[in-house]
């Protein structure tokens, strides 16, 4: 058996970077841009499954430009080729479009599971694989943590991680699954993959391609948007209690107990 | 389509969960300025129990989808679900607590229907006759203002951003919905609950949490003390995940858990730009840290330059003598 899988991919900024705004957007100059880290992980399990069961790993991202240095880094760790969703006209959308330019790629690559993260870093949507599943009609395993194939290769086992508890789930193949931080470690590119990745193939695909109507997608197929982006709420400043430990804790707990009124 | 407001209930073993009143509660506000009702629905086998807690939640309705095929949790049926009861109560809002099983019915069901979904929201009004929700993005590193551009919309709606309605109002009357249910090909066909959360971390009241400052996995012990002395949980930092001391079910941060509790006390945390990110907007912070120069300084209502195995016991001591 072997699978065909996709990987969802998005590019985010980096985890450790300050996020600066300037007219209700982002300033991404400057900006370290990284591959999303829970994407990466269902990318790792799709490496290790190739890797076990044979097949294919193709990376899809949907995003601008500037994106194709993050689909390199995943051509490095493994991938076989990439496919990367790119035109203004797909831009501007909310996580219902997004759903439907991936859904609409989708419909035109085989595959035998699709990989994505439970949740981007960035927008913190935790939407868009789940109505990618229902727009193909295929069933979904959301935040999972452990994965085997049937040995028939048409269905699966996961573990998943949700609100505290976990649970075993299975379902049939084709299916969309999301990774969450416990699935394992991810690999680095070697130097040998850095310069492998050069060679393989990132086709892109327009709004043409992808036979999609503009009306449905980007700013105009949005149901919600953004008004604004502010800063988070400055804290006032907090007090150093001082003396030893045992002074300090006393005057902690009477604090917390008679002003903050929290315990 | 009416301009009702529907809460969409979520329960586990032991009863409905808190997030289910507090959703009533915003769901209160926003039909007052709509002109609407506030109606409730509960899905699930068996749900009789989780029903009659709800009746007496202030609604006017409470429909409910009581099917053998939604016993176990399945994706696909409880969307389905759903979808039915969303198409027989005409609402303009449905409002989900966004916990792990909501974010994921609630995006299930807006596909299904071809709705519009704002997730993980932290405040919800009505301004000019249309739905302006507020979410923390990256993190909480920015604020997002997010317009429905039309009605109806879905939502998900924070844990323990505003207080549950109490449940002692004259029960509502209830509805129940047949549902019909294809057999789902993605199910749950095991439940493990680790024994390690007493508290869910995403919906605690009061988080403690240790980082590098533990220096190992027994540096643990005098954090989850002071965590159980509160009814608390216990969360870590990434460093404390990634050497490898903690299990990452506990990690606080851009990557991991983003909590907002009344009061989280941090214990040998430096506090990196991702860890501030995932717990700046609780209500109350400590910090206890020997490096008076900590970022975690900036941020926190009351700090303790000192060291943490003394300055925790002593915390946890003076605590239990308030009773």
């Amino acid at each position: 058996m072997a699978f065909n899988i996709v990987v969802l991919l998005k590019r985010v900024p980096d985890t450790e970077s300050k996020i600066t705004l300037r007219d209700n957007a982002v300033v991404t100059d400057g900006l370290n841009f990284v591959l999303d880290p829970y994407a990466e992980y269902g990318l790792e399990k799709a490496l290790q499954l190739v890797e076990q069961h044979g097949g294919k790993v193709t990376a899809v991202l949907f995003g601008p430009e500037d994106a194709k240095e993050t689909i390199r880094k995943a051509l490095a760790v493994g991938a076989d080729e990439a496919i990367h969703i790119v035109d203004p006209a797909l831009e501007g959308g909310d996580a219902g479009t997004t759903a439907r330019v991936l859904a609409a790629a989708l419909k035109k690559i085989p595959f035998d599971m699709v990989w994505a993260g439970k949740q981007a870093v960035d927008d913190d949507n935790a939407q868009v694989p789940v109505r990618v599943a229902e727009l193909l009609d295929l069933p979904h395993v959301n935040s999972v943590i452990e994965f085997e194939p049937a040995a028939d290769g048409k269905a699966a086992r996961c573990v998943r991680e949700v609100d505290g508890e976990r649970d075993v789930m299975v379902t049939s193949l084709p299916a969309v699954f999301t990774a969450q931080q416990g699935l394992g470690e991810v690999r680095y590119p070697s130097l040998k993959g850095i310069m492998g990745a050069k060679k393989k193939p990132i086709t892109d695909w327009n709004a043409a391609a992808l036979g999609i109507d503009p009306a449905q997608v980007g700013k105009a197929g949005a149901r919600v948007e953004i008004l604004k982006l502010e800063p988070p709420p400055a804290r006032p400043p907090g007090k150093i209690i001082p003396g030893d430990a045992e002074t300090a804790a006393k005057e902690l707990a009477r604090l917390l107990h008679e002003e903050a009124k929290v315990i | 389509m009416s301009n009702n407001i529907l809460i969409v209930a979520e329960g586990r073993a032991e009863g409905l969960k808190k997030v289910s009143f507090e959703l009533v509660n915003t769901a209160q506000q926003l039909a007052a300025a709509l002109g609407g009702a506030v109606e409730g629905v509960v899905i699930g086998s068996n749900v009789g129990a989780w029903a009659e807690a709800l009746v007496k939640a202030g609604l006017a309705k409470v429909y409910v989808a009581d099917d053998a095929g939604l016993g176990a949790f399945a994706p696909e049926s409880f969307a389905d679900a759903l979808a039915q009861v969303i198409k027989l109560a005409q609402p303009a809002i449905v409002l989900f607590g966004a916990t792990g099983w909501g974010k994921e019915v609630s995006a299930r069901t807006a596909a299904k229907l071809d709705w519009g979904l704002v997730t993980d929201c932290i405040a919800a009004h009505v301004e000019n006759g249309a739905l302006v929700l507020t979410r923390p993005i990256y993190s909480g590193k920015a604020i997002a203002q997010v317009r429905a551009k039309s009605l109806p919309v879905m939502v998900s709606i924070r844990p323990n951003i505003v207080p549950p309605v109490e449940a002692n109002n004259p029960a509502a009357p209830i509805e129940k919905v047949a549902v019909t249910l294809k057999e789902p090909r993605a199910k749950v066909v095991e439940t493990v609950v680790k024994a390690k959360s007493k508290v869910d971390l995403g919906e605690a009241n009061i988080v403690v949490s240790g980082g590098r400052g533990v220096k190992g996995p027994e540096g643990f012990a005098p954090v989850q003390e002071l965590a159980d002395t509160l009814g608390g949980a216990l969360g870590a930092s990434r460093a404390a995940v990634d050497a490898g001391w903690i299990d990452y079910t506990h990690q606080v941060g851009q990557t991991g858990k983003t909590v907002a509790p009344k009061l989280y006390i941090a214990a040998g945390i430096s506090g990196a730009i991702q860890h501030l990110a995932g717990m700046s907007s609780s209500k109350v912070i400590v910090a206890i840290n020997k490096d008076p120069d900590a970022p975690i300084f900036k941020i926190a209502d009351y700090g303790v330059v000192g060291d943490l195995f003394q300055v925790l016991p002593a915390l946890n001591g003076e605590i239990k003598k308030l009773g």
